[in-house]
C-alpha cells in the first residue's frame, strides 16, 4: 500500500508490502513526521529549534531528540572538516541538512520494529527501503535529471540502505559553503549519496554539496558511501563503487 | 637593457590580460535581458552562441534521426539566474544530447567555469542521458536552478 501525505514542506510517501499492514501504521509514521516538523522547523515560531535560537529555553531543558539531533550534528561538523555546520550566518541554528534523514531512519526502524520486512520511507527526495517490492525485486530508485524534472539519469536499486540527493536548492534553503557563505556553489547541480542507511546518505550529501565538486573525492575516501555527482556542463561524476548499485 | 624589454613585456602582457578581462565582464553586462521568446543570440561578440546557431541549421536535414532531439548546436536564450545572466548552448549528436556549455556564466567568466569542468583524474565520468526504466521512487534536487532550465528548454525546443 502506497500512502503519501505533504508534512514539512515536501512529499512523504510510504509504501508497505504486508498483509498484517493497517492503517494506524501508516498514520503512526506520517504523526511522527508531524511531530518532528513541530519539534525542528525553523519556519515554526513555536518550534523547539525556535525556541532556543531565540534564547528562550536552556540546554538544561533540551528535549532528549533535540539533544541527539545537535551531538549528531556536531559529530557531522568534525566528521566533514566543518563543511556541515548547523550554525548560520547570524548564529543561529538549523539542522534541517541532517534531520530529515535522520526522521526518515527512525520511522523505518519504527516498521522493522514492528515487523514489516518489505517496504520504503521516502521524504523529498531522501529514501530508506528495505527487502523487496511488490514484485519480489529490489526497490528502483531513479536519480532525477537537475535540468529536465521529468527525466531520470541512474537507476539505483536499493534494498537494506538509503540513499538522498542534495541540490542547488533544497526546499528552498540555500546550501553553502560555511567557509565562504557568500559564495554560491555554482559548479555542481546535483550530488546522490548511497550509505548503509538515509541518515548517513542525507548528512554527507548535505556536508559533500557543500564540498563543490571536491565532494565527490571526500565521498570516494568512505568506504561505507558512494556518490553520483552531475555538474552545470550536464557530466556526471562517481565514485569508484558507484555502479555496483546500479541497474544496466 | 635587455632586462627592461623583458620588463615592459611582462607589464604589457598583464595590462592586456586585464584588459581582456575586463572587456569580458563588459560584454556580460551590456546584455539585455532577452525576451524568453526571443532566440536571438544577445551579444555581437558571443562567437559561441553565433557558430553554434550556424552549424544546427547546416546539420539539419542531413543527420538521421535516432532519438528525439535533431543533431546540431543550439543556444538557448538569455536567462536571469538572480545572480548574473545564464545562456546555455546545448549540443545533440545522434539524437541525444551530448553537451552542455555555457555561453554565459554568473559570477564567473569562462576561464573559471572552464577550469571547473576538468575532469577528476581518477573518477569514471560520463554525459548524463535520460532513462527509460520504471521505478517506485525518485531522488532528485526537489528544485534546481530555473534560469539554467529556462535557457536548456528553449534550446531543446530549438532541436525538436
Amino acid at each position: 500500500m502506497i500512502s503519501q501525505r505533504e508534512i514539512m514542506g515536501m512529499p512523504i510517501t510510504v509504501e508497505i508490502i504486508g498483509d498484517t499492514l493497517t492503517q494506524k501504521d501508516i498514520e503512526n509514521i506520517f504523526a511522527y513526521f508531524d511531530h518532528v516538523d513541530k519539534v525542528f522547523s525553523t519556519y515554526k515560531q513555536g518550534s523547539e529549534i525556535s525556541k532556543i535560537n531565540r534564547t528562550e529555553i536552556t540546554p538544561e531543558q533540551y528535549s532528549e531528540e533535540m539533544k541527539e539531533v545537535l551531538e549528531l550534528s556536531e559529530e557531522t561538523k568534525q566528521q566533514t572538516n566543518g563543511f556541515f555546520n548547523i550554525q548560520k550566518l547570524d548564529g543561529t541554528l538549523d539542522p534541517s541538512g541532517l534531520v530529515k534523514g535522520w526522521a526518515i531512519y527512525k520511522a523505518a526502524l519504527e516498521l522493522k520494529n514492528k515487523g514489516f520486512q518489505n517496504f520504503y520511507v521516502e521524504a523529498g527526495g531522501d529514501v530508506q527501503a528495505e527487502g523487496l517490492n511488490k514484485d519480489g525485486q529490489r526497490w528502483l530508485v531513479g536519480i532525477r535529471n537537475p535540468f529536465m524534472a521529468d527525466e531520470i539519469v541512474k537507476v539505483i536499486e536499493c534494498s537494506g540502505n538509503g540513499i538522498a540527493t542534495s541540490g542547488t536548492y533544497e526546499r528552498g534553503q540555500h546550501i553553502y559553503n560555511p567557509f565562504n557563505p557568500l559564495q554560491k556553489i555554482t559548479d555542481i547541480v546535483s550530488l546522490t549519496v548511497i550509505g548503509p542507511n538515509v541518515y548517513e546518505a542525507d548528512r554527507f550529501a548535505t556536508a559533500c554539496f557543500a564540498m563543490g565538486k571536491a565532494g565527490i573525492n571526500f565521498l570516494e575516501k568512505q568506504p561505507n558511501l558512494e556518490g553520483y555527482m552531475i555538474d552545470t556542463s550536464g557530466v556526471a561524476t562517481m565514485t569508484s563503487g558507484f555502479l555496483k548499485h546500479t541497474k544496466l | 637593457m635587455k632586462k627592461y624589454i623583458i620588463s615592459l613585456v611582462v607589464v604589457f602582457l598583464f595590462a592586456s590580460y586585464v584588459f581582456y578581462l575586463r572587456h569580458g565582464d563588459d560584454d556580460i553586462k551590456v546584455v539585455p535581458p532577452a525576451n524568453f521568446q526571443t532566440t536571438t543570440s544577445a551579444t555581437s561578440s558571443n562567437s559561441a552562441a553565433t557558430s553554434g546557431t550556424e552549424s544546427a541549421s547546416g546539420n539539419q536535414g542531413t543527420t538521421a534521426q535516432t532519438g528525439q532531439y535533431k543533431d546540431g548546436a543550439y543556444t538557448g536564450p538569455v536567462t536571469d539566474a538572480f545572480y548574473g545572466n545564464m545562456q546555455v548552448k546545448v549540443t545533440i549528436s545522434g539524437g541525444k544530447i551530448t553537451d552542455i556549455a555555457f555561453v554565459q556564466f554568473p559570477n564567473d567568466r569562462h576561464e573559471s567555469v572552464q577550469i571547473n569542468n576538468e575532469a577528476l583524474p581518477y573518477l569514471k565520468q560520463e554525459v548524463i542521458a535520460a532513462q527509460n526504466a520504471s521505478v517506485q521512487i525518485i531522488s532528485g534536487a526537489t528544485q534546481s536552478s530555473t534560469a539554467f532550465k529556462e535557457s536548456l528548454t528553449s534550446a531543446l525546443a530549438m532541436a525538436k
